[in-house]
């Protein structure tokens, strides 16, 4: 029989017991709609947490440290590998090296220190820290008060909430944090500060000792640069954005509360603890660096570059080692989700089953008669199959709908929910064309395999017990 | 080659059976519905199948038909031996060289007549076009153009009766098989149905083998009696007076096995 006769009967016979093969045709769409809607939710709940947390920066970051800051000596990765002693130093040529490897977009040296900033003549003791221009894209910036910095050099500097509460002599309230953090910034912005800092300088002698010993012996060489004064320095700092940061949190930049642009930082010479470390190794006047933030072009990339770095001979470290276990919370919940959606396409299937094998009961006369005048097993077998499918497509279609609907809704009550909370909406739910099309696919075949038995005893039946029956 | 129209040579066998068995197990008993019937038939003729009911007579029609497998023996319909046939090639054989009618009509409920009569063709994978002429030439032939969408609870018996016998004859079968076809109808009825048979009979030349209780039915209109009981064949007369009557087909008669 030719397709077109195939449906058109098989839709016939579906409108002839319209009521068992709508409840059917419903059983499946409510299979496919919780399907569709568990799939949706964990889905919508992956892309929220990882848009969150990649726009945290936590996810694209890895942090070097040289194996020679033996602050980390007791983790058990570290033990292994070159001994710290003859490992390498993580100075500038190695930074522009790392920023050369594959898939990394950019690596910037880690700059913080503990400071003094005087507003108004009062001083202020504090974490300041260095941020890239890229920092700009980091969702802790997404509610700066003011803007971010002008260029890489500008002698600007942005502050965190709490140090902004600091200097306006505001003690912060316990509990909920309700403070409006454009408040706090409008008589803050554009005033200046002054920074107090201690320099490193290589002084004249150790300088001029380097270059002229460098070709002697290379006991004398290591020691060439192991001579530079520490001098104390002041730098008028303007105020131009306030952010609501949180510094209790995880992120990494956000420990400190005062920012500088980087290149700005880097041209203070700020002592770090590292200069002390390497007095004895440093041959020349490039920076040596305590940790270096590599960014990485996708998630995906970061456990490449760890491993090319960790060969370099530096140890690493990335959020991603930890969330190991976050995306395989989300690859279970994945699976559990489906397989509750699953457990009602199931239900749907033992319907369809029973549905055909009624009809078959049913039409066992019909069978016979269409055997006697010609009809193949084939025809038959692919009759019920017509049915079965015909049913699956319209039941998965109705799902996918009903499965939306649900998604809708739901998104809808908890973004009201979320909005008396006053927190931005978020979109929980996501049905992406693949999970449409799949789960018109997977009901389709889902309701022919569940055709199957059905059509097969109905090719089987005997015409003559068939035509014999009343 | 089934549907030819060609015209039959007389004389050549259209059906055969050979030792014909089918024998049925109910629990412990063993039923013997068929028990070595040998007959011939040749294409034209009409021969009626006669018996009491559990004779035989209708587990020979199906048999002939292709409904049902000899437990031995064979049935060969124009040279083909239905026995060795695949499920499929028997379906094929129902499809194109048998045309069937029942007692109890079987149209199906749920389509119209046109509907009825093309199903057939929609085995066949006939043009949708094509079908729906041939289909209305049909009903044209045995007088239900007007009740063409009309379905079959709508209908007399007689009119349902008409209509299987469209649906029977759509392939342009060589072999008509009625199982009783008057069985569910008053006797006028009947005499309108077995007057178009015998049309299809003389006018198509198509073989016609009806199963039939009544004697004088199966007298007023088969040229042949073959009369069966407990599943063995106890009598084979050709019809002199049907011949004497009809006389179109003095060449088919004085046949006597």
């Amino acid at each position: 029989m030719k397709l077109p006769d195939l449906t058109e009967l098989a839709v016939r016979n579906l409108r002839e017991s319209v009521l068992r093969n709508s409840l059917t045709t419903i059983g499946i769409s409510v299979g496919v709609a919780s399907l569709v809607a568990m799939l949706s939710l964990g889905i919508g709940l992956q892309q929220l947490a990882s848009r969150r947390l990649m726009k945290s920066g936590l996810f694209d970051t890895v942090v070097v440290t040289s194996r020679r800051d033996l602050r980390n000596f007791n983790r058990e990765e570290e033990r292994s590998g070159p001994a710290p002693g003859e490992s390498r130093i993580l100075d500038e040529p190695t930074r522009r090296e790392i920023e050369r490897l594959p898939n990394v977009l950019e690596a910037y040296p880690d700059i913080r220190f503990i400071t003094e900033l005087r507003f108004e003549d009062k001083p202020h003791l504090t974490m300041v820290a260095a941020l890239p221009p890229s920092a700009q894209s980091n969702d802790a910036f997404d509610a700066v008060q003011g803007h971010f910095f002008s260029t890489d050099i500008a002698p600007e500097v942005i502050l965190q909430k709490t140090f902004a509460e600091e200097l306006l002599g505001k003690t912060p309230r316990v509990g909920i944090d309700e403070t409006n953090v454009a408040e706090l910034a409008a008589p803050l912005l554009g005033k200046e500060l002054t920074m107090r800092y201690a320099q490193r300088e290589t002084t004249e002698a150790a300088g001029s000792k380097a270059t002229n010993d460098s070709s002697k012996a290379p006991a004398d060489r290591s020691l060439a640069g192991a001579a530079y004064s520490v001098v104390s320095r002041e730098q008028k700092l303007k105020i131009v954005g306030v952010a609501d940061l949180d510094p209790e949190s995880m992120r990494g930049p956000t420990r400190a509360r005062v920012f500088l642009p980087l290149k700005l930082a880097e041209s203070l010479h700020v002592m770090q603890p590292t200069d002390l470390r390497e007095i004895s190794r440093s041959a020349n006047d490039e920076p040596v660096y305590s940790s270096v933030s590599v960014r990485v072009k996708s998630p995906s990339q970061i456990q490449a570059v760890e491993d090319t770095v960790k060969k370099m001979g530096f140890n690493t470290f990335s959020i991603l080692d930890a969330s190991r276990s976050v995306q395989q919370f989300f690859k279970v919940l994945d699976v559990f989700l489906g397989i509750f959606g699953s457990l009602a396409l199931a239900v749907a299937f033992i319907g369809i089953v029973n549905t055909l094998v009624m009809a078959i009961l049913e039409r066992r006369r019909e069978i016979g008669i269409m055997k006697a005048i010609g009809a193949s097993d084939g025809d038959i077998r692919k009759l019920f199959f017509a049915e079965a499918g015909a049913m699956g497509v319209l039941g998965g279609i109705v799902g996918v709908a009903l499965g939306w609907a649900i998604g809708q809704v739901i998104n809808l009550g908890t973004n009201i929910y979320l909005k008396r909370q006053s927190f931005p909406p978020e979109h929980f739910w996501a049905v992406p064309w693949w999970l449409v099309a799949f789960a018109v696919v997977f009901s389709f075949l889902v309701s022919l395999a569940a055709g199957l038995y059905p059509a097969g005893r109905a090719a089987r039946l005997d015409p003559v017990q068939a035509l014999r029956y009343e | 080659m089934s549907s030819a129209p060609g015209f039959p040579q007389n004389r050549a066998p259209a059906i055969r059976a050979e030792q014909l068995c089918r024998h049925y197990r109910m629990g412990e008993t063993l039923i013997r519905a068929v028990d070595g019937v040998t007959l011939n038939v040749r294409t034209g003729e009409f021969v009626a199948l006669l018996g009491s009911s559990g004779s035989g007579k209708s587990s020979v029609l199906n048999l002939i038909a292709g409904l049902d497998r000899p437990t031995s023996g064979s049935v060969i319909v124009q040279e083909r031996d239905l026995a060795q046939l695949s499920r499929e090639d028997l379906a094929r054989y129902r499809l194109h060289t048998v045309g069937m009618v029942f007692q109890s009509f079987n149209l199906i409920a749920s389509m119209t007549l046109t509907e009825n009569v093309e199903l057939p063709m929609r085995f066949a994978e006939v043009d949708r076009e094509k079908r729906g002429n041939l289909a209305r030439e049909a009903l044209a032939r045995v007088g239900l153009l007007a009740r063409m969408n009309h379905r079959p609870s709508e209908l007399s018996g007689g009119e349902q009766q008409r209509a299987a016998l469209a649906r029977a004859l759509i392939n342009r079968p060589q072999l008509l098989l009625a199982d009783e076809p008057t069985g569910n109808l008053d006797s006028h009825t009947g005499t309108e149905i077995m007057n178009m048979v015998r049309e299809f009979n003389q006018q198509l030349r198509m073989t016609v083998v009806m199963v039939t209780h009544e004697r004088a039915l199966a007298e007023r209109y088969a040229q042949r009696l073959i009369f069966l009981a407990d599943g063995k064949l106890v009598g084979d007369d050709s019809n002199s007076t049907v011949a004497a009557k009809a006389g179109t087909h003095a060449s088919a008669e004085g046949e006597r096995r």
